[in-house]
């Protein structure tokens, strides 16, 4: 059996995944980076994106939004403001949502408007993108 | 003497709102238990983003830290946010928390300090502008929220955040319920700007073993990011302890209501028994008086 550590993916309303886990690649700000079993502790804000989970042959994508990791020598722990499986995401969906958005953003009337509607767009292409990758 | 009938109709209005209320406490018992679990599932990331806050805070200090943490400077302008219920039934829960903010505005002005109101949730918004009214800056209405979720919280955190960024205060205060139990809910105030890191306790770091913690980008900047999400916490944690004092109070406002009201059918059901069997003497007297006098 694969050496593995302790991950905990935890949004503010619940813990989403709690596990021993052998691989764990996370979007960080910087770039990307994965953790093994006994990486060196590490704190990083993620960036949105997709948070890849490898166990023996499985892997799983989660897509996380407002994310920060920390690595300690009990394992990673990721805080998420929301986090969703991509394989629960419906690609075509999203590519409407981001046609909405992005008309959003054509029409918006003031300053305060634009800034939302802006973040809605960044964040669905975000969400594409992973989904894509 | 009212009429029979009239003692009838008013004990069955009393036996219909007591099935009401008793309902009420049912629902208001299992909204109460989700609520207690929806604060224990939050529980790890509090803790978690705790332990951070408290790690990256101990390492950047004074005129370098956010302004979310170090302040202004000055502490002359403060904001309370009064978190409240959206409904009533609920006993002295809302009344109790707005009793807070009016002896927090008393106290604080009687300093010369200049005291804002921002209201969450329409209970509090109506108990305090009556004679606040000049002093409430905002109102966040909770009406479309079913559970209170993060968003929520964020969403307040944003207009809290908004109005220190524009220098509209110097300290932001929140007025909230602390959960005990069921029946005692303890109305609290806490500072959430500037934001209180909790104390670098030894035991609650991590051991690290000897090793030094890597941060991307930087203390900083990363301390900068998560101060937000932090507040936002906070809120968070306390719109739970709020949610589940308020239906651990409507629980036992209901069940009081339950017990008035079969205390009011026992006293009226007696009433009614008392003037039915004096028309049943006062019928026998006249017949007997007739039958005598035949």
């Amino acid at each position: 059996m694969a050496a593995t550590f302790h991950f905990s993916l935890v949004a503010p309303e619940r813990e989403l995944f709690s596990g021993e886990v052998e691989h764990v690649i996370a979007p960080g700000e910087e770039g990307q980076f994965g953790v093994l079993p006994g990486h060196a502790p590490f704190m990083a804000v993620l960036r949105p994106g997709a948070l890849t989970i490898l166990n023996g042959a499985t892997a799983r994508r989660i897509f996380v939004r407002g994310g920060f990791a920390d690595v300690t020598p009990d394992g990673l722990t990721v805080l998420a403001d929301s986090a969703v499986d991509l394989a629960d995401v419906d690609v075509a969906r999203v590519a409407a949502d981001l046609r909405d958005a992005e008309d959003d953003l054509k029409d918006a009337v003031d300053e305060a408007h634009r800034r939302i509607a802006q973040a809605k767009v960044a964040d669905l292409r975000a969400l594409q993108d992973a989904l894509a990758a | 003497m009212p009429s029979l009938k009239s003692y009838r109709v008013r004990i069955s209005s009393v036996k219909s709102t007591q099935k009401i209320t008793k309902a009420m406490q049912m629902v208001a018992a299992s909204k109460l238990k989700r609520a207690q679990e929806a604060a224990e599932r939050a529980r790890p990331y509090a803790r978690r983003m705790a332990s951070v806050i408290a790690n990256l805070a101990a390492g950047v200090s004074g005129q370098d830290a956010p302004r979310l943490l170090a302040g202004t400077g000055s502490d002359q302008v403060h904001l309370l946010v009064v978190a409240t219920a959206e409904r009533g039934l609920c006993g002295g829960f809302n009344a109790q928390i707005a009793r807070l903010a009016r002896e927090e505005i008393a106290r604080l002005e009687a300093t010369g300090r200049t005291v804002k109101v921002l209201t969450v949730g329409k209970k509090g918004r109506d108990i305090l502008k009556r004679v606040h009214a000049s002093r409430l800056v905002g109102h966040i209405d909770l009406s479309e929220v079913r559970t209170v979720d993060s968003s929520i919280a964020h969403r307040i955190g944003e207009e809290v955040r908004a109005m220190f960024d524009a220098g509209g205060f110097d300290v932001c205060t929140l007025i909230y319920s602390r959960f005990r139990s069921a029946i005692q809910q303890i109305p609290t105030a806490q500072q959430i700007v500037p934001a209180v890191a909790p104390a670098a306790d030894a035991a609650a770091a991590p051991d690290l073993r000897g090793a030094l913690y890597t941060y991307e980008p930087n203390e900083s900047v990363i301390l900068e990011a998560l101060l937000p999400k932090y507040v936002d916490g906070q809120i968070f944690s306390a719109m739970l302890e709020n949610q589940a004092g308020f239906f651990g109070a409507q629980m036992g406002a209901m069940d009081n209501a339950t017990r008035n009201a079969g205390d009011l059918i026992k006293k009226l059901t007696l009433q009614m028994n008392r003037k039915r069997q004096a028309m049943i003497t006062t019928e026998l007297t006249e017949i007997i008086a007739g039958a005598e006098s035949v």
